[in-house]
């Protein structure tokens, strides 16, 4: 295993912060209602995610992760703290690929353009373009349950992309997908980000996965969710799963997760 | 390209074989759901013949041979098919403003929580409300005729067809709400587009209670309200005790009896027809 130094020394500065900010989040802190007390889930979370750049979220159970894409997304609204994301759309996608089972893939895509003000002449066409961005062209008359795991994510993939999103927000997109399928995928979402200049905004369980795809891994803490750490991560050339580079960043992430993990064990 | 290719490789992998329904296995597949019914049929007769045969009753109780050529040559005048009409069209009267009252109603509980505050257990009080009970009100307020047995029909049916309705609306999961919003579907958009195709099945099961409470509502109301107006299939079940017409009767119970059945056949295929376009049939079970 060869650690290259200057790819696991936590950043100090924001590597991101120095274009045009896509989302900027400035102490931002979420408390739910729990019982009679509260509960809170995110913790004066500060973090600047450039335009272009891909930010994976790492953490253990209970960190909040979900909380902070809903923040982001607008389904939530903050305790305190501030969200911006300059007037950017921002597509969410989850674990599930929640497709609307009663419409076929072409149809489910056409939808988020519908809702978007998309006039029916040129849907048609744009739907078949995000097809083939997806490599799904020729699936549009198939039902979601007539699809593959991987292939329902990559429908919702251009669902989400469909909402003419700058800003992706993914939570654990890849979590439900067997490896070889999540691996190609891996491939597939870096090419589209590449192609379209999309700022992703990744939460994932997954060390391997947060350092094959990050050009930034930031690790929270658990219960509240706080930016414990935060790991640039140069991107030297094309990446694989099990290249040397990413093995080693995984190990030093799986090694900081159960730092943190334990701390509440004892 | 590997990782291209390999995606392509991968997706007809798991795709799997496709399947093919030939026309020769719909044959099959009929007679495979068709014969127990048959059976069943055939048992029934033949139990009532051997009770026929040992004289039980023999006053009064004829064999299913006598009913069936009854039941034939009654067929053949126009009053059955008459009755049969009059019937038929008061059921789809009835059931079709039932649907809209119903309809509307669950709509605007579902979507306004003061209004379900007030009316939900009222329209689930409702369902258990044996219809015949409704008949006194109803005479009273519109006289003997057939606005009487649909205001009925209403009352049977309707508060089904809501609570379908609004059983739906609840059970839309949350995750699709979740994906809806994000996509900007708000409002009308998100019920038109989300929320009311997401609660099809369980407005399709409440539409199938909804008939079988107007469909009993109105054969109450036929029999047991003697109404004014052109006779319909229950007043044909109304005999003279002292008259015993032991085959006029079975004959109008078996006819009903079809109808109710066709009804609820074709409910059943839309209820599957529903649930194979979301992937909620096991094909195995389908075979």
């Amino acid at each position: 295993m060869s650690l290259r130094a200057s790819e696991l020394t936590p950043s100090a500065s924001q590597a991101g912060a120095s274009a045009s900010p896509a989302v900027r989040l400035t102490d931002v802190s979420k408390a739910y209602r729990a019982g009679r007390g509260e509960l809170l889930a995110v913790d004066r979370v500060s973090l600047t995610v450039g335009d272009g750049e891909f930010v994976c979220i790492i953490g253990a159970s209970g960190c909040g992760k979900s909380t902070l894409l809903n923040l982001v997304a607008g389904l939530d609204q903050p305790t305190s703290g501030e969200v911006d994301t300059a007037g950017r759309r921002v597509g969410l996608m989850f674990q599930e690929p929640a497709l609307f089972p009663w419409l076929d893939a072409g149809r489910n895509i056409e939808l988020a353009l519908r809702a978007r003000g998309v006039q029916r002449a040129v849907r048609r066409a744009q739907v078949d373009e995000l097809l083939e961005t997806v490599r799904l062209t020729g699936f549009a008359d198939k039902r979601p349950h007539e699809l593959s795991g991987g292939m329902r994510q990559r429908v919702a993939l251009a669902r989400a992309l469909a909402q003419d999103a700058d800003v992706l927000l993914m939570d654990e997109p890849f979590g439900a997908l067997d490896a070889m399928t999540r691996d190609l995928l891996h491939d597939e979402i870096e090419r589209i980000c590449a192609d379209r200049t999309l700022t992703v905004l990744f939460v994932t369980h997954n060390v391997r996965e947060a350092a094959r795809l990050g050009d930034r891994v930031m690790v929270l803490s658990s219960r509240p969710g706080r930016v414990i750490e935060e790991y640039a991560v140069p991107r030297l050339g094309p990446r694989r799963i099990d290249s040397p580079e990413v093995a080693g960043l995984a190990a030093t992430l799986t090694d900081r997760l159960r730092e943190e993990v334990g701390r509440h064990g004892s | 390209m590997a990782a291209e290719q390999a995606l392509y490789g991968l997706d007809k992998l798991e795709l799997g074989p496709v399947h093919d329904r030939r026309r020769a296995r719909v044959a099959r597949r009929a007679w495979a759901a068709a014969w127990p019914r048959l059976l069943a049929i055939a048992l029934v007769i033949a139990i009532w013949e051997i009770v026929h045969l040992t004289g039980w009753k023999h006053f009064v109780l004829q064999g299913p041979s006598t009913v069936a050529s009854y039941l034939w040559n009654f067929a053949q005048t126009g009053q059955l098919w008459a009755a049969i009409g009059v019937t038929m069209r008061r059921a789809l009267t009835g059931y079709l403003v039932a649907l809209l009252v119903g309809s509307v109603i669950g709509l605007l509980v579902a979507r306004i929580p003061p209004l379900r505050a007030a009316l939900g257990s009222i329209i689930t009080g409702l369902q258990t409300m044996p219809s015949i009970a409704w008949y006194p009100l109803a005479i009273i307020l519109f006289t003997r005729g057939e606005v009487a047995i649909i205001f009925v029909m209403i009352m049977g049916a309707a508060p089904s067809i809501a609570n379908g309705l609004i059983t739906g609306v609840d059970y839309t999961p949350p995750l699709l709400l979740r994906a809806g919003r994000t996509m900007g579907l708000r409002g009308v958009s998100l019920y038109r587009y989300l929320i009311l195709p997401a609660s099809l099945p369980a407005y399709v099961a409440g539409l199938k209670q909804g008939w079988a409470f107007a469909w009993r509502s109105l054969m109450a109301g036929e029999l047991v309200v003697s109404i004014v107006g052109p006779p319909g299939l229950g007043v044909l079940l109304n005999t003279d005790e002292s008259l015993p017409d032991f085959a006029g009767v079975t004959s109008i119970i078996i006819v009903i009896l079809i109808i109710g059945v066709v009804v609820d056949m074709l409910f059943a295929k839309a209820d599957t027809a529903l649930r194979r376009r979301r992937g909620l049939l096991d094909p195995a079970a389908e075979s």
